[in-house]
């Protein structure tokens, strides 16, 4: 028989101040919805797709019938099967020509208003209106119209003599007017850039000016270096969602991703693998490599903008 | 000088034309007969057309209220979902010291990167199995989600916000004996309504504009939302549905600009404070 342990005095099992008290069981109380969802519906799905992936599985038949079949579907994605490199060639042409050209566009039209004074809430407000409408179907489907043969922007440019193709039903250029949509929505980075240009302090252009650098050496060694961290952020954000991109090209294809494959980008080829050919197991795989990819592009994005992003040591990292 | 700021501001008023005209002519079109889509160029329609509104109304066997109100059932059960949810999490990742918070915290910012595609095809499996698809309320598959807190971007506005909010005000509360249930119902609750109201105007406008996910569960026609009944135009593109067409995507459109006119600043300012995407 030990003698029971002598009491510890209150003190020391817990500090009396308030600073470091623990709050496990609130804690996990708020956060359990969050974890729940977590677990069903994020990390279950992920492994479920996993298994499904080495399966061959059309969703009519219980899970259980789901067939092994091993790398097959990888295989079939990487060596059998054209319409699967057809679609990551689509993507990543979209991706490489639309974001920059919607940064670019972004950060031009916030450096003009950044010297504007009176009205700048007005003209942000009417650069960003695109970017809330735009991933609608509605605006799909007036942009589809817009270039028509005979829609509208035909109209335009035939006002000054030129004749135009039927854009969106012609294979060169289908996915040519999926990227203007995406331009045309440059606001939601604009607003970035808008803030991030707020930030500079101006004593730089002072001290820059008085030294003699003018407007464009400004901007290439003041404004491009200190606002590099926003840059790397919006762009880190843009190359995601352009990958995404799914609605307008399901919309001027009715789903298909024509003419002729044009605008046939990698989620709108899942979808079509998955929902309407219900070859779960592919699109499964399909899923699969295009997270990996994503998380690779991410990585590597992050690898070099250790060489362009300039922080401030003021903002600590 | 002068010159240089007239010419800036002339330069903006002329993006804002290009970046406005498919707006206005969508506006314009969608009052034009079918024969003035055709040949009238301009974006004033001639004659007014106001039928192209009720024959896209009633252009297919269900009304396109129905789909008006289906989408606005989604959207603003969506929006509980997703402030309730939210919050909850936030209050804990933002406010509340716990065991493996920063683990969570970790995990929470890795799924703010990960593409809602890559789940939709088990998501659909597992929810089917539930027998949820098509079920007796076939939005349950569309809904459940947004009620555990699945929008990460949502949940890292909060958590952003929250860490704003004075840590004196928790202590000062803790002094005078209350818990951290009491603290949030009378502390961060009250305090955080900013950040709800961005959650709850955004929520509504990205699941009032989301189609993936509504195409994917919804197949009864009188369960569409707006979104999957607009692609039904387009399998029948007729000279004559073209007016419909652009009519019911006008109307679709209408919540959203509402909303943009009433809230602009606050949906601004959401975008500073997380860089969301609208």
């Amino acid at each position: 028989m030990s003698p029971a342990p002598p009491r510890r005095p209150a003190t020391h099992r817990q500090a009396p101040g308030l600073a470091r008290r623990r709050e496990n069981l609130p804690g996990y109380l708020f956060l359990s919805p969050w974890l729940l969802g977590l677990a069903v519906i994020t990390a279950i799905p992920m492994l479920l797709s996993l298994y499904l992936s080495f399966t061959n599985y059309d969703v009519l038949t219980p899970l259980s019938e789901a067939e092994w079949v091993g790398w097959d579907n990888y295989r079939r994605m990487f060596t059998d099967d054209p319409s699967y490199w057809h679609s990551v060639r689509v993507t990543v042409t979209f991706a490489l020509v639309a974001v920059p050209l919607k940064l670019a566009a972004a950060l031009g039209v916030a450096l003009l208003l950044n010297k504007v004074f009176r009205g700048v809430g007005l003209f942000r407000g009417l650069f960003y209106l695109p970017s809330l409408l735009g991933g609608s179907v509605a605006l799909a489907i007036v942009w589809v119209s817009m270039f028509n043969r005979d829609g509208a922007f035909n109209s335009l440019l035939s006002i000054v003599g030129i004749e135009g193709a039927p854009w969106v039903n012609d294979p060169k250029w289908a996915l040519e007017t999926l990227m203007l949509l995406a331009i045309w929505q440059f606001g939601a980075p604009m607003i970035i850039f808008l803030a991030g240009l707020k930030q500079v302090p101006t004593e730089l252009y002072e001290a820059a000016s008085v030294d003699g650098a003018g407007a464009w050496r400004q901007f290439v060694h003041i404004t491009l270096p200190m606002l590099s961290p926003v840059i790397f952020f919006n762009l880190v954000l843009e190359t995601i969602n352009g990958f995404q991109g799914f609605t307008s090209a399901f919309v001027i294809s009715n789903g298909e991703g024509g003419p002729v494959d044009s605008t046939l980008m990698y989620t709108l080829n899942l979808y079509i693998n998955g929902f309407v050919r219900l070859d779960m197991g592919y699109a499964s795989a399909m899923a699969w490599v295009f997270l990996l990819a994503i998380g690779l592009i991410t990585v590597v994005l992050f690898r070099t903008g250790r060489f362009w992003v300039h922080y401030s040591d003021s903002e600590g990292r | 000088m002068l010159v240089r700021r007239r010419l800036r501001v002339l330069v903006l008023l002329l993006i804002v034309v290009v970046v406005l005209y498919p707006l206005i002519w969508m506006v314009g079109t969608s009052f034009k007969s079918p024969q003035e889509i055709a040949s009238n160029i301009g974006l004033v329609p001639e004659t007014f057309t106001p039928s192209n509104f009720t024959n896209g109304w009633n252009n297919f066997d269900v009304s396109f209220g129905r789909f008006f109100l289906n989408s606005a059932l989604v959207s603003i059960l969506t929006v509980a979902g997703n402030v309730i949810s939210c919050l909850l999490a936030a209050y804990a990742l933002g406010r509340l010291r716990f065991r493996l918070r920063g683990l969570w915290f970790a995990v929470m910012i890795g799924t703010l990167l990960l593409p809602g595609h890559v789940l939709i095809i088990p998501q659909y499996i597992l929810f089917r199995t539930l027998g949820w698809v098509g079920g007796d309320f076939p939005y349950l598959p569309l809904l459940v989600p947004q009620f555990l807190a699945t929008e990460a971007f949502f949940v890292f506005l909060m958590v952003q916000f929250m860490r704003g909010i004075p840590r004196e005000l928790d202590e000062a509360a803790t002094i005078d004996g209350a818990n951290p249930y009491k603290i949030f119902q009378h502390v961060i609750l009250p305090l955080s309504r900013p950040a709800l109201v961005t959650t709850a105007i955004f929520s509504f406008i990205w699941t009032w504009n989301d189609f993936f996910r509504q195409l994917v569960y919804l197949s009864e026609l009188n369960d569409y939302t707006a979104p999957v009944a607009l692609t039904l135009f387009i399998d029948s593109t007729s000279e004559s549905a073209v007016g419909p067409m652009f009519a019911m995507s006008l109307l679709s459109l209408v919540p959203v600009f509402l909303f943009f006119v009433a809230f602009q600043r606050l949906l601004v300012e959401g975008i500073n404070t997380s860089g969301l995407k609208g």
